[in-house]
């Protein structure tokens, strides 16, 4: 209670220790991962970037020059790139409900209680483990129809007349990717709506099932609201990922038949190895950025407007 | 053992001032129990204490040493969170001899304290358990035991009791009481239990929206509240407080009945007047101060409580002491105690007697 | 009676509706291995049956011993767990600030790490390979873990702060009020509780790494610093595709990263459920 504590040495430095542990000690921990990815990431992308403002292929004898938004203008009248956008967005779209639904009901399935529930979840979840490429690789085979049954079970079941590969036909090629990234992308869903799942108090049912709630009552009154947040960040995440993934239409059919199932990224991979245009490839990167970011303040601020918790 | 002093203590978040301009002497060995509305500041001002939360402004003075910038470590303050806070992968033993682990104190003394703690706590037989195979009861006692082995300066408590059934909240009250005997520790408690602040403390501090309303003995928070905010808040069922207004010597109830009080210096126009449940009696020979018709009676067995509808006027509660012979719909005439009311101006300040 | 029955059909239908889920999860890998033992003389006159009428393992014999694919495995493995370990610490402290602190600056990096996610991979590959190339460290396995540390560690930032989230700020609290730096309550008790949370990130960092084709593709020509997967497109052109040796080869591939997402995918689902560690 005395004025000498109240002037005890120490106030400014010890004011000023704090201010500075309190604005310091967070990017100390953070340092590491700033720089990396500035470093790594995002210092090739600015780059990058400005490869989509030049003339930048391997095969012109002169050097790069500045060629300001020609790339892009060249964009507008590219028919491939429209096509491979309208494409791009079938196979997010219907890759990501797709996963999107199973896992969800792969999560629920799992959530119960069952007997040999931990090895049927952990083999389950196995597709992940799965390098892409394989992915790809297994898949072309299962369509084939002289090294993989698919075709043939569609014979016998009536849906198709002859057992031909579904990847050669230019109408339901897209189908193929589609359905090897669905199997790929399942378990990821699966993990974090399970996790998801479980973090949600049983109380919460008992109270539900006190006032009545019938199960599907429950599931879309409790379950679901709670899940939200959860399935707003892993939808747009997994969107993302999804639109920027090559590998499996690349092995698959190649952005073929007659770029049936060529879509952004493959398109990008095409024309900077094959046509070795790595300024058009860039611009054609910078579009799709600007796409996914559009996504995603798009599901960011729908995300606030409807998810309560 | 320390003496604890907030001179001008301030804390916000942002623009959001939630505590501001605090002072308050803590002296040494003194339980001081904070009580309050919930948002009030009490945690906070526990945490500030403890060093888990920066200090906005003023002085935060323990034994004569500004602490502000001091961390947590560094002041030897135990605190029993509400949450308990232990450890979970770590047993009772190691949970209440963590402190001493951190400063690498000698194992056999640890051991040693470790051990006396649990025997004054009954723990002895858990000391192997981890805490998720604990009640609540047993691990609230962990959690205290945590504290009294650091042997510190000070315990801070934020409503350690909070999560317990009835009849343990007593135990652990009694239990805390011995403690602060023995012990003769200062101690700062956090309660939202009427019964724990009156009996535990050596004062109360009453907080609301960041400001001390009053602080005082039990006994003198509810024999003279500062403001009508303390009256409310102190004693249960609460007081019963009705506008009236000022005449000569006296004053005029909501019912027109003229209450002579001359010992009373009133100058107020308006007033509001305060009495306790267990200061109205029922009036045997005479009107009283008001007459009215039951509504409701709460038989407690040693108490009873009888809510009266008085005209012009609304319930009023009355605490009379073992079983009555009263039913819903008599009608009754109520007696005030007169050296028991409480009269606050138009500000909630208390007007006292001869001010 | 009823109840009893209604119960009865709804779990054998959970049952069957596992059951068919399991089968679409495992047939392709079946299959997978179900190429591997056939002998090449019948890949193709017994594509379509389920299992071959001669199954053999001189596909493995032969991959282990004829070629250099062991020698791939061992690059990949250097390469998965140096980069899984190095994004784990790097992850776990940042997602340790962005769960515990308030500070200036926190939005911008989050949004900046989300923005990560969306880079399209060949944007950065000509300047990556540009500036690895200036640097001298083209078939080097370091700057291979130097690309992937960087292009794991915002996913696994926010793995990691979800993990840190579900630890109540309390506990730590209490360390520090029991004489803990923050430091200490850090390695003492948060670290211990963050295991699952550890594994899992471990587990996902690894198996991506382990799955990467386009960057060691890019970055790596030379045999003896190439990873598996790039080892593996190798099959392709020097064994005129011998697919079984190549599918043998991938069984191979598949087994450390099945067993490590075995072993991780139930702190995967633990270490997200917040909470796991309150109570
Ligand atoms: N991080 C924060 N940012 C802004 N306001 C805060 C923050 N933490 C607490 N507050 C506010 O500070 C006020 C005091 O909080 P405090 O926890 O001290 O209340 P309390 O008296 O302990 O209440 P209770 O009895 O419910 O525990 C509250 O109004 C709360 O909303
Ligand atoms: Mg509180």
């Amino acid at each position: 209670m005395s004025t000498t504590a109240r002037r005890a040495p120490g106030i400014i430095p010890g004011r000023f220790q704090n201010w500075i542990g309190a604005v310091f000690e967070p990017y100390l921990y953070l340092g590491p991962a700033i720089i990396l990815i500035a470093l790594i990431m995002f210092v090739p992308l600015v780059i990058g970037i400005s490869f989509a403002f030049q003339n930048y292929t391997l095969i012109s004898s002169t050097g790069p020059s500045w060629t300001g938004l020609t790339n892009f203008e060249a964009l507008i009248d590219d028919k491939r790139f429209w096509g491979a956008a309208r494409n791009t967005l079938f196979w997010a779209v219907s890759s990501v409900s797709l996963q999107f639904f199973l896992g969800l009901g792969l999560a629920l399935l799992l959530n119960r209680p069952f007997f040999g529930r931990r090895i049927v979840q952990a083999l389950v979840l196995l597709p992940w483990a799965v390098p892409g490429f394989l992915t790809g690789l297994t898949w072309a085979w299962l369509f084939n129809p002289i090294i993989g049954p698919i075709s043939h079970w569609m014979v016998a079941l009536g849906l198709f007349e002859q057992p031909d590969n579904l990847l050669a036909d230019p109408q339901n090629a897209m189908w193929g990717p589609v359905i090897a990234n669905v199997w790929f992308g399942v378990p990821f869903f699966a993990v974090t709506l399970l996790a998801a799942l479980q973090s949600i108090p049983d109380e919460l049912y008992e109270a539900g099932a006190m006032d009545g709630a019938s199960v599907w009552q429950s599931f879309t009154k409790i379950t679901l609201p709670f899940l939200a947040p959860m399935i707003a960040i892993t939808v747009l995440l997994r969107t993302i990922w999804v639109a920027n993934f090559a590998d499996l239409v690349y092995i698959m059919t190649g952005g073929g038949p007659a770029n049936s199932t060529q879509i952004l990224p493959t398109y990008i991979f095409t024309t900077a190895f094959r046509k070795l245009d790595f300024g058009y490839a860039s611009a054609i990167s910078v579009v799709l950025l600007l796409l996914l970011l559009l996504y995603a303040g798009i599901l960011l601020r729908m995300r606030q407007t409807l998810v309560k918790i | 053992m320390a003496t604890i002093t907030l001179n001008n203590i301030a804390k916000n978040y942002g623009a959001v001032e939630v505590i501001s301009g605090l002072d308050l002497d803590i002296f040494d060995g003194e339980f001081v129990v904070l009580v309050g509305p919930s948002g009030c500041g009490k945690s906070t001002l526990l945490r500030m204490i403890a060093g888990l939360e920066s200090i906005s402004g003023g002085d935060l003075v323990i034994d004569a040493e500004r602490v502000n910038a001091k961390p947590p470590r560094d002041r030897d303050i135990a605190m029993v969170f509400q949450s308990y806070a232990l450890y979970p992968h770590m047993n009772v033993e190691r949970n209440m001899g963590f402190s001493m682990e951190i400063r690498k104190e000698k194992k056999s003394l640890k051991t040693d304290r470790v051990g006396k703690a649990a025997t004054k706590l009954g723990l002895t037989p858990f000391l192997d358990r981890l805490p998720k195979a604990l009640s609540g009861g047993q691990r609230q006692r962990v959690a205290m035991g945590r504290a009294i082995v650091r042997n510190p300066k000070a315990f801070l408590f934020d409503e350690p009791l909070s999560n317990l059934d009835a009849a343990l909240r007593v135990g652990m009250r009694l239990e805390i009481a011995r403690l602060h005997r023995e012990l003769g520790t200062t101690m700062v408690y956090v309660t939202h239990d009427q019964v724990e602040a009156m009996t535990l403390a050596d004062r109360i501090v009453v907080m609301n929206l960041g400001n001390i309303e009053q602080v005082g003995t039990p006994i003198e928070l509810y024999e003279k509240p500062a403001n009508l905010f303390v009256a409310n808040f102190i004693g249960s069922p609460t007081m019963n407080i009705f506008d009236c207004s000022f005449a000569n010597g006296g004053i005029i109830l909501p019912n027109g009945t003229f209450l002579p009080l001359p010992a009373y210096a009133i100058s107020d126009q308006q007033v509001s007047l305060g009495i306790r449940p267990e200061h109205i009696q029922i009036a045997t020979n005479g009107p009283g101060q008001c007459q009215g018709e039951v509504e409701i009676v709460e038989r407690l067995g040693s108490d009873t409580m009888i809510y009266t509808n008085v005209s012009g006027w609304g319930l009023l509660v009355t605490r009379l002491n073992g079983t009555m012979d009263i039913k819903i719909g008599d009608a009754i005439a109520l007696a005030f105690d007169q050296p028991h009311i409480h009269l606050f101006n138009d500000t909630g300040a208390a007007i006292r007697v001869g001010v | 009676m009823n109840a009893t029955l209604t119960s009865r059909a709804g779990s054998v239908a959970h049952y069957l509706a596992l059951m068919a889920y399991l089968a679409f999860a495992l047939f392709p890998i079946f299959w997978l291995v179900k190429i591997a033992v056939t002998p090449g003389d019948l890949l193709y006159t017994e594509g379509v049956s389920l299992w071959p009428s001669r199954a053999t393992l001189d596909n493995f014999e032969s991959v282990i011993l004829k070629t250099n694919f062991m020698f791939y495995f061992a690059n990949s493995v250097i390469v998965s767990l140096s980069t899984a370990a190095i994004v784990t610490l790097i992850a776990a402290a940042s997602g340790y600030a962005l769960s515990r602190f308030q500070f200036r600056g926190k939005g911008i990096i989050v949004f900046a790490m989300l923005l990560t996610q969306m880079f399209p991979l060949l944007i950065l590959i000509a300047p990556i390979y540009t500036v690895v190339s200036k640097l001298g460290l083209l078939n080097s396995l370091f700057s291979l873990i130097a690309v992937y540390t960087a292009f794991n560690i915002p996913f696994a930032t926010f793995l990691m702060q979800s993990f840190f989230d579900g630890i109540p700020k309390d506990l730590e609290e209490a360390g520090m009020m029991d004489g803990c730096t923050r430091f200490e309550a850090l390695r003492k008790i948060i670290f211990p509780l963050t295991l699952p949370g550890l594994a899992a990130t471990l587990g996902f960092v690894f198996t991506a790494a382990w799955s990467e084709l386009l960057f060691a593709l890019m970055l790596i020509s030379k045999n003896d610093a190439m990873t598996f997967p790039v080892g593996l497109l190798n099959f392709i052109s020097k064994f005129s595709v011998d697919w079984g040796q190549m599918m043998a080869a991938s069984v191979l591939a598949l087994i450390p990263s099945c067993l490590f997402f075995i072993f991780i995918q139930k702190f995967l689902v633990q270490g997200l459920t917040a909470g796991a560690v309150k109570g």
